[in-house]
């Protein structure tokens, strides 16, 4: 069959809401689109471990320590189910790894700024996990099926990552007034890259209009960060803290906030490198990954091993 | 000393090999060889410190004095931390962590075992749960230390360097404090005899597998039960109760 | 730091059977080095939540799938065989358990 006809019935399943499996034909640019997003997201998942990884050790009790260590983990798990779902496409996990390891993938900017308190692990999981949460539950009606089921996963496992986040600010919010500053400052720093996290705005956004018609994505960033905004001030409300954006304020007309200017210049300057902490972020991955190098090793010897001793 | 009092120590005891056992293997979350093993560690932490809360939270009551489990994490100083040195070194290289891993868990399953049949009703309890888990563990590190051992040239010099160093620290397992043989009188707490038989031939059977040579028993490090510990516990304890410290009598 | 000539350990699916009495039902992939670690690593990255009660790993290349260019040969013949379903059948007013 000739290539625009294929094309043509690809199309046609993506608009009949037919997933897209992975032994079907699909455009190259569909496919590449997709490894680049889907490693991305997984990347982020690990990177993710860092920040909220270094408070594991100072959760203030035992129960704060047993949910941070159970959440930090589920980001591992996610990552490997998103490894899992790009690798359907051809690419092997190494590969991606590689080029995170390379620092040619991106992965979200997020998790370059640094956990300082910890009210940052509450803001973390309100803010971050809460911007994370609506580009994934977006993202369970995405037209690849790999990436939906696992992506369906994710968000029933994730579901208490944002709750416990906001728990941690409740507490601290009730608490002294030394907590309740630690909470107040972690919303202050935190607030804006979390806007960042839906990405570029969308007449700057490059892969944004093919995405939405393979139906890889189903909402603009525009859209999303507008929701997420008029979701998350109530919440911050009841915390009593303030949003750090002078220009916020309800709009009756269009029934949304209007809300102040991205600072676009931080947003590009951490993508190109120039975050507070992609350096370590990324040396500790380099780092987890040589000084690993002689586990996996052994693993296969062993194994090559055995699988001689059985066959013999 | 009192029955009572021997159970608050030794209530205390396995609390704390678990919680810094499971805190020393929760430092590898995000850092680990590789992510299958990443997921893998921090269950088994997650396990420990579970064990470690049961625990505490057993020993608070024992005590009667109202301490929580948070309590006695937190605001216990090193000279009360009652746990064996083993748990409390650094993890090192996975090599290490393995070796020291399986060496306490080959004591663990025993332990928690015997604890499943004692008569004490409570630890009885948090044991039956705990013997799942640590059997396990156990496995785990069973299976690593063999793949270690026969894995690599690397990987065995390493898992035996590892189990050189770590051999003085197993001593200490089976030594028994006063609380210990109280609580054995009193058929509350086994014999650590027969707990290091059942160790030994764990240790034999994986290390002959492994292809690993079973160091010679020397002279064994100890203290640690009775809160004299090595240079390494101090450092984490402060790490681990550095908010409780500064802000002292606050909710999390 | 490059894994470009490294190894990577193998890629296995899993299957997970979440109750006794059910399938074993496709839940993802991982990457193990032998049979007995794809297992134990599935059970702790598939696991977290209890889903579990028997695991099945299987090596991903031992896999052979359909083509998706079969799918009509395959498949839409069996379209027509009405007759394979109860509901073919009517019957007469009356008649129960069947």
């Amino acid at each position: 069959m000739p290539a625009d006809q294929q094309e043509t019935l690809f199309q046609q399943k993506v608009d009949a809401e037919q997933k897209i499996e992975p032994r079907d034909w699909m455009p190259e640019g569909y496919r590449k689109n997709l490894v680049r997003q889907i490693s991305q997201h997984a990347h982020s998942e690990i990177v993710g471990m860092l920040p909220e990884g270094n408070w594991i050790t100072r959760a203030p009790s035992l129960r704060r320590k047993t949910i941070l260590l159970a959440k930090v983990q589920d980001e591992a798990g996610h990552g490997l189910y998103l490894y899992s779902a790009a690798e359907t496409l051809g690419t092997g996990r190494d590969e991606m790894v590689d080029q995170l390891l390379r620092g040619t993938a991106k992965y979200s900017s997020i998790f370059n700024y640094p956990t300082l308190t910890w009210a940052d692990i509450g803001a973390v999981g309100w803010l971050v996990d809460g911007a994370a949460i609506m580009n994934q539950v977006m993202l369970c009606r995405t037209s690849y099926g790999p990436y939906a089921r696992a992506m369906v996963r994710i968000c029933k496992e994730e579901s208490f990552h944002q709750r416990q986040g906001y728990d941690i600010l409740v507490t601290l919010s009730k608490g002294t007034p030394e907590q309740k500053a630690m909470a107040q400052d972690a919303l202050d720093r935190w607030w804006w890259p979390s806007l960042m996290m839906f990405g570029p705005s969308d007449k700057d956004s490059p892969h944004s209009a093919q995405s939405l018609k393979w139906k890889i994505k189903r909402q603009s960033n525009d859209e999303l960060r507008q929701i997420f905004i008029d979701r998350t001030v109530s919440q911050a409300e009841y915390l009593g803290l303030q949003i750090p954006d002078p220009k916020l304020k309800w709009n009756e007309a269009t029934q949304h906030y209007d809300w102040g200017e991205i600072d676009w210049t931080e947003f590009n300057e951490v993508i190109r490198g120039n975050g507070p902490c992609n350096a370590e972020r990324l040396a500790a991955r380099q780092k987890a990954h040589a000084d690993g190098a002689w586990v996996r090793e052994a693993a296969l010897a062993y194994a090559a091993k055995k699988g001689e001793r059985n066959a013999a | 000393m009192t029955v009572q009092e021997a159970l608050f120590r030794y209530a205390l005891r396995l609390g704390d090999n678990s919680l810094v056992l499971g805190h020393r293997n929760s430092e590898w979350c995000g850092h680990g060889p590789v992510l299958e093993e990443d997921i893998a560690q921090a269950n088994i932490a997650l396990d420990l410190i579970g064990q470690a809360r049961n625990y505490l939270t057993y020993a608070g009551e024992v005590e009667d004095k109202g301490r929580s489990e948070d309590a006695l994490a937190y605001l216990r100083g090193e000279r009360e931390y009652l746990n064996v040195h083993l748990v409390e070194l650094p993890k090192g290289d996975y090599a290490r962590t393995i070796v020291r891993s399986f060496l306490f868990d080959a004591f663990h399953l025993p332990l928690q075992q015997a604890l499943a049949t004692g008569k004490d009703e409570r630890l009885k309890g948090i044991a039956e749960k705990a013997v799942k888990e640590v059997t396990y563990h156990l496995r785990h590190s069973s299976e690593w230390l063999v793949r270690f051992g026969d894995g690599t040239d690397e990987s065995h010099r390493r898992a035996q360097e590892a189990l050189d160093d770590l051999w003085r620290y197993t001593g200490e397992l089976f030594t028994p404090d006063e609380a210990e043989e109280v609580l054995a009188q009193a058929g509350i707490a086994p014999k650590l005899d027969t707990i290091r038989m059942e160790w030994s031939a764990t240790v034999d059977r994986v290390l002959k597998e492994a292809t690993l040579t079973r160091p010679a028993d020397g002279w064994m490090a100890s203290g640690g039960k009775k809160g004299v510990h090595t240079e390494h516990l101090g450092p984490m304890l402060a790490e681990m109760q550095t908010l409780q410290r500064s802000y002292p009598g606050v909710e999390w | 730091m490059s894994s470009k000539n490294e190894q990577d350990w193998p890629l296995w699916e899993i299957f997970i059977q979440s109750k006794r009495g059910l399938d074993h039902k496709h839940v993802g992939s991982l990457h193990a080095a032998d049979a007995q670690m794809a297992v134990e690593n599935a059970r702790d990255v598939y696991t977290r939540r209890n889903e579990g009660n028997s695991i099945w790993a299987v090596r991903a290349t031992d896999i052979h799938a359909s083509r998706p260019e079969d799918q009509g040969a395959f498949f839409d013949p069996a379209d027509d065989k009405v007759y394979r379903h109860p509901t073919f059948y009517p019957m007469p007013e009356g008649v129960k358990y069947i």
